[in-house]
């Protein structure tokens, strides 16, 4: 990884929740940033910069939220960031944060990503009509099953191992205290009698509408070395986009997050990341992107991911856990989404998982968002050690 | 810190595009760019944009936007929900952390399609004052008003500011609006928002601007002359317009203190002043003298491309230097409700 040292110090986040009417947008954001603050044995004053991130502003109706939110933030005085990269912002927001301390331009950064999602209806902020454009008016299933049947015709999938996911990752989530659906009944036959919304995705295939922020503290190595808690190293962090549309873009597949996850593991020193990494939080939404993405990561060849899904390989006992905190499928507050999973893979290396740590081997984990029209993707290993100079 | 330079700079302005979406006015700009840089587009390390949703009235207006640098294979990339101003800030950083050697920023919008002062005021807080409207005019000139009470300036201050402003812009072919007027026929123009007139405001304009950046042997290989950001600073301030000292901008301070403003004489300065009593304030902040000049384009007050109003005064102080008019330059660049978040930045040509 290119420039110095970083590490996450503190991590917090708000339980996740359908609508939560006990906080403002700004009570939001500083609770998981009072958490994270706390876990780190900081205080606001100790804070260089603070870097946040969210989805579209139209699924609050606030322009520009970072300058409410400043004063929530403790950010008075110091310089404050606000990061958009679509669903992938998350992942994004926490990688421009940890720059800014790779750079060596501050040394303790606080980075925030939120959605409030009860305060709007996403599936209206994302179908807004425009002009000369073919109105879509079907949010991010209805853009994302297309692909998914794609993938089913492509890799001959069995058409359950969307549902096998769908009830994997709820079950995890039950050992999550933060997690927002905790549904202990669910099982394949619940979830094959959900109601059917874009062929082939049920009800329970899709990811729930979340009230959420999560935060993270990251520091330099001469501070994170001086504090007593332990340390997410970060051995790589990489970003890549593709445009939306063109002829012959891959899509179920997209060359981007290949890319992304090749200079990631090339920086972390991963050479087959089923077996150099511990676990991975990658950006789920829809169960079927478990099998999508174990391919487009390289876990396994093209066309056995669902394979691997089906084996038990990715449960919480399985040899390569995938989303051990329930996932974006039990949480979903879309804009922090992203930095969730980073903050849960560090989590894991810093054995403050809970219930839901899994066993420590090699001590890396990997942190995965995507956005857009599947092509944005933000990525990065962390690990319980310093990376080999 | 590693030296980093401006090595082109592309900008169009328009009061109104009737016809070209935000990707067709991104392509021009940023192909100038690009090709006045001499780096081939695909040797370029990192992209990153500022633009606003709220200005098309529909999510990922940047998503689009990415159609416009070619974006294949796929490409290093970021977005700021901010002015593209921030997005060159966090292109510097990432070519600090040396993980890249260059840099394409870019920034577009278009204001004419809604009414910009109103949609402003969604950027105020949600709770308690958004619902109460406050267009982004009606606030700066509370701002003006404190401001002209506290320190005995008056209303033909500001128009000696905006008609400075449009004789600047004649030589802008940007600039959407320029004249050679003079103060007594500005001052004879009714007050529109107390103590501000029409032509304390920024003009309503569409448009699009792009820089590229290199760092140490690169900048030096392609540009007889690089401008090289010797320092770059940003501070927010609180939110609420009743918690500050409107008459002032502390977080400009802030900025330029951290950024060495007054460590040598400044030749020019571009101020992101969308109204003229801003000039005024924020040249005070900066600690700016005689010996300066002030918006030499004509400044916001002559072309407002929203979202790159302040990458264009960045490019704008880059411009002077690299063509050797100007050997040390501050850029400031401002977000948020009467001035609530700014950036400063210093250039410096070398010879």
């Amino acid at each position: 990884m290119a420039g110095k040292l970083v590490g996450v110090v503190g991590v917090g986040q708000t339980k996740h929740r359908a609508a939560n009417k006990e906080v403002s947008i700004a009570g939001l954001v500083r609770t998981a940033a009072k958490e994270a603050l706390d876990d780190a044995g900081m205080t606001w004053a100790d804070i260089d910069a603070v870097v946040i991130g969210k989805a579209p502003d139209m699924f609050e109706g606030v322009a520009m939220p970072e300058l409410y939110l400043a004063d929530a933030l403790g950010a008075a005085g110091k310089p404050m960031m606000r990061v958009h990269t679509a669903g992938s912002v998350g992942g994004s927001t926490s990688i421009v944060a940890a720059k800014l301390v790779a750079a060596g331009v501050h040394e303790r950064v606080l980075t925030v990503a939120f959605e409030k999602q009860s305060e709007s209806n996403a599936t209206w902020g994302l179908s807004v009509p425009m002009p000369f454009a073919p109105p879509l008016v079907a949010g991010a299933g209805g853009y994302f099953a297309p692909l998914i049947r794609a993938y089913i015709a492509r890799a001959k999938a069995p058409r359950h191992v969307g549902h096998l996911v769908a009830v994997k990752d709820r079950l995890a989530a039950l050992r999550n205290p933060k997690a927002h659906l905790h549904m202990p009944d669910i099982d394949l036959k619940t979830v094959e009698e959900s109601l059917l919304l874009w062929d082939p995705l049920r009800y329970l295939d899709t990811c729930p509408s979340s009230d959420g922020a999560m935060a993270m503290v990251l520091a330099s190595e001469r501070v994170a070395d001086e504090l007593p808690g332990p340390v997410a190293w970060v051995h790589g962090m990489a970003m890549r986009s593709e445009p939306t549309m063109f002829a012959r873009r891959d899509q179920v597949n997209p060359q981007a997050g290949r890319d992304c996850a090749k200079d990631v593991y090339a920086q972390a020193g991963i050479r087959d990341p089923r077996a150099d990494l511990d676990c991975a939080e990658v950006y789920v939404p829809f169960s079927w992107y478990e099998p999508m993405w174990l391919e487009n990561l390289g876990f396994c060849a093209e066309g056995d991911g669902w394979k691997l899904t089906e084996s038990g390989a990715t449960a919480p006992d399985g040899d390569i856990p995938w989303n051990p905190s329930g996932g974006v499928l039990s949480s979903n507050p879309i804009g922090a989404s992203g930095m969730v999973r980073f903050g849960e893979a560090a989590q894991q290396v810093r054995e403050r998982a809970g219930d839901y740590q899994v066993p420590l081997r090699t001590g890396k984990a990997l942190g995965h968002a995507y956005g857009g029209g599947s092509q944005f993707f933000s990525m990065w290993v962390v690990g319980r050690d310093k990376p080999a100079a | 810190m590693r030296d980093v330079a401006v090595v082109s700079f592309a900008y169009q302005a328009v009061a109104k595009e009737p016809t070209r979406s935000e990707v067709e006015m991104i392509v021009p700009v940023v192909r100038e760019a690009v090709a006045a840089s001499g780096i081939d587009r695909t040797e370029i390390g990192f992209t990153c944009s500022g633009s606003l949703d709220y200005l098309q009235g529909g999510p990922f207006a940047f998503v689009s936007g990415l159609d416009a640098v070619g974006a294949w294979p796929p490409i290093r990339e970021s977005h700021v929900e901010m002015d593209a101003a921030w997005a060159l800030y966090e292109a510097w950083v990432a070519l600090q952390t040396g993980e890249v050697d260059s840099a394409l920023v870019y920034g577009f919008g278009k204001s004419s399609t809604g009414d910009l002062h109103e949609i402003m005021s969604l950027q105020t807080d949600p709770y308690y004052l958004a619902p109460l409207w406050p267009s982004m005019v009606d606030l700066a000139a509370l701002q003006a008003r404190a401001y002209l009470d506290a320190t005995g300036r008056d209303e033909k201050d500001l128009a000696e500011v905006a008609a400075r402003s449009q004789r600047n812009a004649l030589a802008n072919p940007a600039a959407v609006r320029r004249g050679d007027v003079d103060v007594d026929a500005l001052l004879a123009a009714p007050v529109t928002h107390d103590p501000l007139r029409d032509h304390d405001i920024a003009p309503i304009t569409d448009g699009a601007a792009a820089v590229v950046l290199a760092a140490g042997d690169l900048a030096r290989s392609v540009c007889a002359r690089p401008a090289w950001i010797r320092a770059i600073e940003h501070r927010i301030e609180p939110h609420s317009p009743g918690v500050r000292d409107l008459t002032r901008s502390e977080s400009t301070r802030l900025a330029a203190q951290a950024a060495g403003v007054g460590d040598g004489p400044v030749d020019v300065a571009e101020l992101h002043a969308q109204f003229s009593h801003e000039e005024l304030l924020l040249a005070e902040a900066l600690g700016l003298g005689g010996a300066t000049a002030v918006n030499p384009s004509g400044g916001p007050l002559a072309a407002n491309p929203v979202m790159s109003t302040g990458l264009v005064r960045i490019g704008e102080v880059a411009r002077r230097i690299t063509a050797g008019e100007a050997t040390r330059g501050v850029a400031h660049a401002s977000s948020g409700p009467c001035l609530q978040q700014n950036l400063v930045c210093v250039l410096e040509g070398q010879d």
